[in-house]
């Protein structure tokens, strides 16, 4: 489903001396990931998680390397690819002067849902949400939890085969974290692959099919929460990371 | 073609459905400064100044229209900038399979329709006034080669621009010095001939020539028609272009 081949990013940095060099966010990346699966990308803050996740969405360019979905290749299938895929941003980026439906409509005429399917689809993944009550509310209006689960029902309107969500439950109390977990359960059974960025290892661990450690911009391990226990011999996937993004640091 | 006119009706439908909520308001906003211009230098300044043309209302409408509309479509489309940089509301359109054609001529189109509902007020409050002018398809044409050139100018700065306050220099060090001397209350003709030899490189001179030379029915200077057509095209190109760099 996702290929991604030594993918490098590296941004225009000021040394100590106020040269002008690099700084390398992420570095020679490869990574497969299957159909259907929960992917889990943990790496301690600044890592590139999110830079990684924004070259996979196409909001940046990789400096190096490929990434391909479904043997396309991103950079000449770019329209294409973006109307598989769908993403649950870290931050809230909502249209401030529009209300809740106003949102996900926007959302379902970029994406090209037709006129007719539209109302249902947005009445449908508000009520999945639960998120009907507020649909004629100014997203200002809304709360936290409310925010992030508008950004999960808008991220699905288009039925995305490939589900990215950078840090989907940061800042949520554990309802709302167990609902989302809950939903990302029943979209991997649909079949759409999950790829999510988590600074909760307990999350990537009840979670995720696999996870990938990353660590300064490098991969440092990859392969199930399990085999990542067995293998390092330790009690949680918890004391794996800490192992793992410590002796390297 | 038919996609890239679909999503240009979508993101223009965003901003008509933002216009429409606060249209009333929009408007009220939009009198207060021509009536400002329309007291103070028509009324007031005007009686004691004569023109070749006759009445100086007359000579002055047409500038007030080159500026206001210049004022308003830049301004129109500068929440562009908070959307891109406070907000961050600018990724659902670099996340959507739209060209980015399409994003830029939308957001263009609905600061030229904010351009054109502002000229019409003027135009209103003119003829309220008793200014007597000649309207035609090309003035309108004029109108709408002068909003699109400032919403693309808007726009380009709204790409590059880091700051609220950076946005605002636009206004202070561009926009304002070019309302006054770009031959919208008097002709260029009275600058020394080095500022003037500037002031004739930038597209609201050519915008008040035109607007004059039809409202009164004077000799139309058609290499300034062909000025702000080659204005149009570049801002467009440089404001697709630093859309697309965004994602670099």
């Amino acid at each position: 489903m996702i290929e991604i081949k030594s993918l490098v990013k590296k941004f225009p940095h000021k040394n100590k001396q106020g040269q002008e060099t690099y700084k390398i966010a992420v570095e020679g990346l490869s990574l497969s990931i299957g159909e259907g699966e929960v992917f889990g990308l943990l790496g301690p803050n600044g890592a590139g998680k999110t830079t990684t996740i924004r070259m996979l969405t196409m909001q940046t360019k990789a400096t190096s390397g490929s990434i391909f979905y479904n043997g396309m290749e991103l950079e000449s299938h770019e329209l294409e690819l973006k109307s598989l895929i769908g993403v649950v941003p870290q931050h809230v980026n909502f249209d401030q002067d529009l209300t809740v439906e106003e949102n996900m409509e926007l959302h379902a005429r970029l994406h090209h849902i037709p006129a007719a399917d539209r109302k249902c689809r947005i009445d449908e993944l508000l009520a999945y949400v639960e998120l009907s009550e507020v649909v004629n509310d100014g997203v200002r209006r809304l709360s936290g939890g409310m925010k992030r689960r508008l950004l999960i029902a808008r991220a699905l309107l288009h039925k995305p085969r490939i589900l990215f969500m950078d840090e989907p439950t940061v800042a949520l109390d554990p309802q709302v974290r167990r609902k989302i977990w809950d939903l990302v359960r029943q979209l991997a059974v649909g079949g759409v692959t999950v790829f999510l960025t988590t600074h909760y290892i307990e999350e990537a661990e009840a979670l995720c099919d696999r996870v990938a450690i990353l660590n300064k911009g490098k991969l440092v391990a990859v392969d199930s929460p399990a085999h990542l226990r067995d293998n390092f011999q330790e009690a949680n996937l918890e004391e794996v990371f800490l192992k793992l993004t410590e002796e390297k640091a | 073609m038919r996609q890239v006119l679909y999503d240009i009706s979508t993101v223009f439908w965003r901003d008509w459905l933002v216009l429409k909520r606060r249209m009333v308001k929009f408007i009220l906003s939009r009198m207060v400064a021509p009536l400002l211009y329309l007291v103070a230098f028509g009324w007031g300044l005007g009686r004691s100044i004569q023109v070749e043309s006759g009445s100086y209302l007359d000579f002055l409408v047409p500038g007030i229209l080159a500026l206001n509309s210049m004022n308003i479509s830049f301004n129109s489309i500068t929440p562009v900038h908070a959307e891109r940089v406070y907000h961050k509301s600018l990724e659902e359109y670099i996340l959507a399979p739209i060209w980015p054609e399409a994003f830029v001529i939308g957001k263009v189109l609905a600061s030229v329709l904010r351009g054109l509902i502002s000229s019409a007020i003027i135009f209103l409050l003119a003829g309220a006034f008793g200014a007597h002018m000649n309207l035609s398809p090309l003035f309108l044409l004029v109108l709408v080669l002068n909003c699109a050139i400032f919403a693309e100018i808007g726009f380009l700065a709204a790409m590059k621009l880091s700051t609220y306050e950076a946005m605002a220099q636009v206004n202070t060090y561009i926009l304002l010095p070019m309302s006054f001397l770009c031959g919208t209350f008097f002709k260029t003709a009275a600058l020394p001939e080095g500022i003037r030899f500037v002031i004739e490189l930038l597209p609201l001179t050519h915008t008040s020539c035109l607007l004059r030379a039809l409202a009164l029915g004077e000799a139309l200077p058609y290499v300034s028609l062909l000025v702000l057509t080659a204005y149009a095209l570049v801002c467009f190109w440089l404001g697709r272009r630093a859309f697309r760099q965004l994602t670099l």
